[in-house]
């Protein structure tokens, strides 16, 4: 298990840096010196040649990425250009809203989705089944952001329950978290449900039953445990899931997020801060599935044994 | 004077599908008297197996009884609300099964489930219960009890995981033991020592319905013998009167393709043919099909379960006597 | 396209595999059977060949142009002459939804196919070759897979631009390594299959028995993959341009519709919610008919 979850991390490591080489090499095939592009055509060629050799954009590329990483390790991901402040701080504070945002989302996800998993195969093919499936289908069917302001149009605007845009009170986070948390919640439901009547089909459940265990008690004592094993393995899907849409939650919502900060980024062709949240937020999926993989084996006595 | 501990007539189960009802199970009657083993011998498929889960309870939807009653130790138990039913199960009868790879939970250590089943139908503490799971795991010789009871089931082989099972079957002292073909998966050494442990058991006043396909493990163990076809019972006798005179065509040919393995003969002998399906049994007997000695009168009608000597009784007009 | 789903689509391309000899069903004869047991399936099958349509015709279906400014009539709720009502430059919603369903359908379905062909050809040499081939086309596969896909897609239409090509490409990019993995692990398990080692001994060129023993084999789980990845492609062209990263004006996309409109949410909501209603029925259908080609490919489903 040690050996397996060093092996585990070496590789995410060794992930991960490749992630900052293609990031790094993407963002460098773009035409145009990016400091020209920043301060406008009326720039003086003196400047430019200043800030770039300031920059260190006039090195060689391999230069520049060894650079980039030595100073990433000590925590240094440059300043951004067009906020002036180091990327470092910015994503800090932002990062604190996705986060709360993302837990948010993921707890709706997984309760809502387990529920209606576990409702939808305890009733199979009858009418909380059909509505809870009709449901999660529509969930994975319905693009973030047209939950998202479908839930800002009903109940923020026409109900005037919850506000619209901002965290300044707690309130808030709820609107956003439930848009993006939609899809994954289907997500959720659709494996819930698969898992679990595939678990329902096993021996032991018989052995369960024989011993004189009753049907609440067969569900929660034995196929439960059994069946949330793959639902878990989803969890991974749920980091990566979340991020992409927390992009847009944030955008919809006006939420001063890592999403938004990367839409900042983009528009304001802001090399090093792009560079830092694409990093933050694939270092978050990688490390997100390293997770998981050892929950799985915590929970999964087969697995824990071997390697 | 032999009380009997478990007493089926006229049990049906039906299975609709989408081309009509099945009944796997038809009619079926028999009896299990106290301190004997059982047998229930056939083809799969023959719904041996969905006898067993009838009388236990334990059928998968949308299976369903459709006739017939079952008795444990005298009381009819098929007519009880589902929650007496349950208090039945594992406290005065248990069940085991085929598959003891599978039908333990891959993710609750062995002990732990032993102890579940004990919780379930006394009011011990989980020290008592600890304690009473060694005590099981040393009655059916498991090698160090104490350090198995912490393992999962993946960590144990094929024949300590049927002790196992075994030993959460005699929690409560059942009167019923169902034995679903409990050893087919096992190797030879190991099947013969399971079934040493069935004997014991019966000896400690468990009787045993056990169903099997393999005659020399009913020949072993079994006082008494049903062989079933087709959803229906076909023959039944004392094992050795079975074994000397089987009467139906079926049984017979059961025998003859496992003497000719056992005497090495060259050819094989086989009943010719399968099992039917069940939507498309003949008018008549079921097994007319594949008798050698089919007659008319086999192709029309059903014969009936007769006696034709005390304690022997068989489905087929050749065995009545008469000649038709 | 999902994580989840595609580890179903690779178990059920496993199960295929396993399952070859004998009592296969032919690939026809399972499609005719998911056209008679899954009404959902045949419906959105249907749907979508009407949207096609639809966007085909557009200009036969609606009296007014893509472009035709009315500023008389601006911002007009739904009625009998406008039957989704006006935008902000008194254009006719409908007809800019329909002249819309030729880019986001293309969108769609041209990434998607691009993707396949690069994956199958990517995934097919990794497992064919080994070796190194493998492990650069392998690792990069990983490195693609690792990121958000729609981060992923956010970096690479930066360093592009905006512009259909672009998010043609950029889609390609983002979903060729899904494709890519499965029919590597495919090519793997055909690799060591009887028929293929016999035709190796026997001196037929790799590139014979890529093209008719390998490939033809995955055909049917490349058509599940295909039918899948046009919603996930649909879905991500669509957040790209609402964030205003994807088309650009005057091109028409549902999401760049749903981002200008996005503006007038609270007095005229039809502006986003009309094609918001339309990617969503799109999405739903190719999902339906994709699981129920997952559902007859996969051998386990029948036996139930």
């Amino acid at each position: 298990m040690k050996k397996s979850l060093i092996h585990r991390l070496v590789q995410a490591v060794i992930v991960l840096i490749g992630v900052v080489l293609l990031i790094f090499v993407m963002l460098r095939i773009v035409p145009g010196n990016p400091i020209e592009t920043m301060m406008g055509e009326h720039a003086d060629a003196a400047t430019v040649a200043r800030m770039t050799a300031e920059m260190g954009l006039d090195q060689p590329l391999h230069i520049q990425f060894f650079r980039y990483i030595s100073s990433a390790f000590r925590g240094d991901f440059g300043t951004s250009y067009s906020l002036g402040k180091p990327v470092s701080q910015l994503i800090g504070s932002a990062f604190v809203n996705t986060l709360i945002l993302a837990l948010f989302a993921a707890l709706f996800a997984w309760v809502a989705g387990i529920g209606c998993g576990i409702l939808s195969a305890v009733h199979k093919n009858r009418l909380p089944d059909r509505l809870f499936m009709g449901f999660s289908i529509l969930g994975i069917s319905l693009p973030v952001f047209m939950a998202a302001m479908f839930l800002q149009y009903i109940f923020g605007f026409c109900l005037h329950w919850l506000p619209i845009s901002g965290t300044e009170r707690w309130t808030g986070f709820i609107l956003p978290s439930i848009a993006l948390g939609w899809n994954s919640a289907g997500q959720v439901a659709q494996m819930t449900r698969t898992a679990l009547l595939e678990t329902l089909q096993e021996d032991y459940i018989d052995t369960a039953r024989a011993k004189g265990r009753s049907p609440s008690g067969v569900l929660v004592h034995h196929a439960l445990r059994n069946a949330m094993l793959p639902v878990l393995t989803m969890m991974t899907i749920q980091f990566s899931g979340l991020l992409s849409g927390a992009v847009i939650t944030e955008t919809v919502f006006s939420i001063n997020g890592v999403g938004r900060l990367m839409v900042q980024a983009i528009s304001g062709r802001d090399i090093p801060l792009l560079q830092g949240t694409a990093l933050l937020a694939t270092a978050v999926v990688i490390f997100g599935s390293l997770l998981a993989d050892v929950l799985y084996s915590v929970l999964d006595p087969r697995v824990r044994k071997e390697g | 004077m032999n009380e009997m501990t478990l007493e089926v007539s006229g049990l049906t189960v039906c299975y609709p599908t989408e081309k009509g009802a099945i009944f796997p199970v038809k009619d079926v009657s028999l009896k299990v008297p106290a301190g004997s083993i059982v047998g229930i011998v056939g083809e799969s498929g023959c719904g041996k197996s969905m006898t067993a889960r009838a009388v236990m309870g334990l059928l998968r939807s949308p299976g369903k009884v459709t006739a017939g009653k079952v008795f444990l130790c005298g009381r009819e138990i098929t007519a009880l609300p589902e929650k007496e039913r349950r208090k039945l199960r594992g406290n005065e009868m248990s069940m085991i099964f085929q598959e003891p790879m599978t039908s333990l939970n891959p993710v609750m250590k062995v002990g732990k489930q032993v102890e579940e089943a004990i919780r379930l139908h006394t009011d011990c503490s989980r020290e008592e219960a600890k304690r009473r799971t060694l005590e099981l795991f040393r009655e059916v010789e498991i090698p160090e009890a104490e350090t198995r009871l912490s393992c999962y089931p993946h960590q144990l082989s094929g024949g300590l995981r049927q002790r196992v099972m075994i030993a959460m079957a005699m929690v409560c002292r059942p009167r019923l033991l169902i034995a679903d073909e409990p050893t087919t998966a096992l190797d030879v050494t190991v099947e013969a020592q399971i079934l040493k442990l069935l004997e014991h058991l019966r000896d400690a006043g468990t009787s045993v319905l056990m169903i099997s396909h393999n005659l020399g493990v009913i020949a072993r163990v079994c006082d008494e013998v049903y062989v079933m076809y087709a959803g229906r019972v076909v023959e039944q006798a004392s094992t050795e009167r079975l074994f000397e005179q089987p009467l139906h065509p079926y049984s017979r040919g059961l025998f003859r393709s496992v003497r000719s393995l056992r005497e090495g003969c060259e050819t094989l002998e086989t009943i010719p043919g399968v099992v039917p399906n069940l939507l498309r049994l003949p008018q008549g007997c079921s097994f007319s099909l594949r008798c050698p000695e089919c007659g008319e009168k086999c192709e029309k009608t059903m014969p009936e379960l007769l006696e034709t000597e005390p304690g022997h009784a068989v489905r087929c007009f050749r065995a009545e006597g008469g000649e038709e | 396209m999902l994580k989840a789903k595609r580890k179903q689509v690779e178990q059920a391309a496993d199960l295929r595999l396993q399952s070859q000899i004998g009592e296969q069903e032919r690939f026809r004869d399972q499609l005719r059977r998911m056209a008679r047991e899954n009404k959902t399936a045949v419906v959105s099958f249907f749907v979508i060949v009407i949207l096609m349509l639809a966007a085909i015709l557009a200009p036969l279906l609606t009296p007014y142009e893509e472009n035709e400014m009315d500023l008389l009539h601006r911002l007009q709720p739904p009625s009998a002459e406008h039957l989704l009502g006006t935008d902000e430059g008194g254009r006719d919603v409908l007809t800019r939804l329909l002249f819309g369903a030729r880019v986001s359908l293309l969108i769609g379905v041209a990434p998607a196919l691009l993707s396949l062909i690069l994956g199958a050809l990517l995934g097919a040499a990794a497992g064919y070759r080994g070796g190194m081939t493998d492990t650069v086309i392998m690792r990069i596969a990983d490195v693609t897979l690792a990121f958000p896909s729609m981060l992923l897609a956010m970096v690479i239409m930066y360093s592009l631009g905006g512009g259909i090509f672009n998010v043609f490409l950029t889609l390609t990019l983002v979903n060729w390594a899904n494709v890519a993995r499965i029919v590597r692990s495919q090519t793997l398990k055909l690799r060591s299959d009887e028929f293929v080692e016999a035709a190796r001994v026997t001196g037929v060129p790799d590139r014979t028995i890529l093209r008719r023993h390998i490939l033809p084999n995955c055909l049917p789980t490349l058509l599940v993959l295909f039918t899948l990845n046009i919603p996930a492609a649909i879905l991500t062209e669509s957040s790209l341009s609402f964030l205003g990263l994807g088309i650009q004006p005057p091109n028409a996309s549902w999401g760049l519709m749903i981002n200008t409109g996005r503006q007038y949410l609270y007095n005229a909501p039809w502006l986003c919610f009309a094609p918001g209603a339309a990617i969503m029925l799109i999405v739903l259908s190719f999902n339906f008919l994709g699981n129920g080609l997952l559902d007859v490919l996969d051998p386990r489903m029948k036996k139930q």
